[in-house]
């Protein structure tokens, strides 16, 4: 998987926490090839559902995988080609106002 | 480049971004005070916005779509919070339903725009853009991702249509 360079120290120890588990491990590698709700995950494992939501949760906080609601359940996914990182999020909505400012500011400078 | 100082904020779930611009506070209001100017650069050219109504006085509304390259329609609104002509305004940005109503499914972002004279005759704008929650940031910020990548897969799809 791609680790981004440019997650901060906390952002980094998150991922390391989330991946020293090895049930989380698995859970991963399962959402990876196809979305499971909660409670279809929480068959897999021979523990409670609580446990396994605690997990999910680690592992959402971490920015892993990602819950989306459908109906009634939680549906869990992970898109380890696109990691989900609040970090690289915040880079493209950097990289969308960089655009937007010089658009701004051509604008300002063809009135002269 | 108008960029001065770029802020990230993950915990408080804020994105700041300060920049400078060589023309007085009162013409770079009018950016924002114009639709007609808005529409000019709230989107990318292959997203281009178009403004509808705008009202940009306190509990007022600024309602807008931008249109995709296959014609396709996305709209948001801004429902306007405070305005402090020609320093300051503070808007809820929303997404809307097709016919312009406001989608309450999606969350929405606060974003506080702060004209000021940069003492050189132009202007310092600082826009601060706030997320209800990190799980709000990433999931507005990739929709925007999501349709730029749609769009670069389709300019990839010609691209391979082409017969060699």
């Amino acid at each position: 998987m791609v680790i981004d360079r440019a997650l901060g120290a906390t952002e980094t120890n998150k991922l390391f926490h989330a991946l020293a588990d090895a049930t989380r491990r698995d859970i991963v590698s399962t959402v990876m090839v196809q979305e499971h709700s909660v409670s279809a995950l929480a068959r897999r494992y021979p523990m409670s559902f609580a446990a396994v939501h605690k997990h999910v949760t680690v592992l959402e906080v971490a920015g892993l995988i990602t819950k989306t609601r459908s109906g009634r359940e939680s549906l869990v996914r992970a898109d380890i080609a696109r990691v989900r990182d609040a970090r690289s999020a915040l880079d493209a909505l950097e990289q969308l106002w960089q655009e937007r400012v010089a658009r701004m500011d051509q604008i300002l400078t063809e009135d002269h | 480049m108008p960029i001065v100082r770029v802020d990230k904020d993950i915990d408080a779930h804020m994105f700041t971004v300060v920049s400078n611009y060589g023309a007085p506070v009162e013409r770079v209001w009018q950016l924002y005070a114009d639709p007609r100017q808005l529409e000019r650069f709230w989107g990318p050219p292959s997203w281009p916005a178009t403004v509808v109504g705008h009202d940009l006085r306190p509990g007022g509304r600024v309602t807008y779509f931008m249109t995709g390259p296959d014609g396709e329609k996305s709209a948001g609104y801004w429902d306007v919070l405070e305005v402090d002509a020609p320093h300051r305004f503070v808007v809820n940005d929303g997404f809307a339903n097709d016919d312009g109503t406001p989608n309450n499914d999606m969350p929405t972002i606060r974003m506080e725009f702060q004209f000021a004279d940069d003492g050189d005759g132009g202007t310092l704008m600082t826009a601060i853009s706030t997320f209800t929650s990190a799980d709000a940031m990433i999931e507005l910020i990739e929709m925007g991702m999501e349709e730029g990548m749609r769009e670069a897969m389709g300019q990839i799809d010609s691209l391979l249509a082409i017969p060699m």
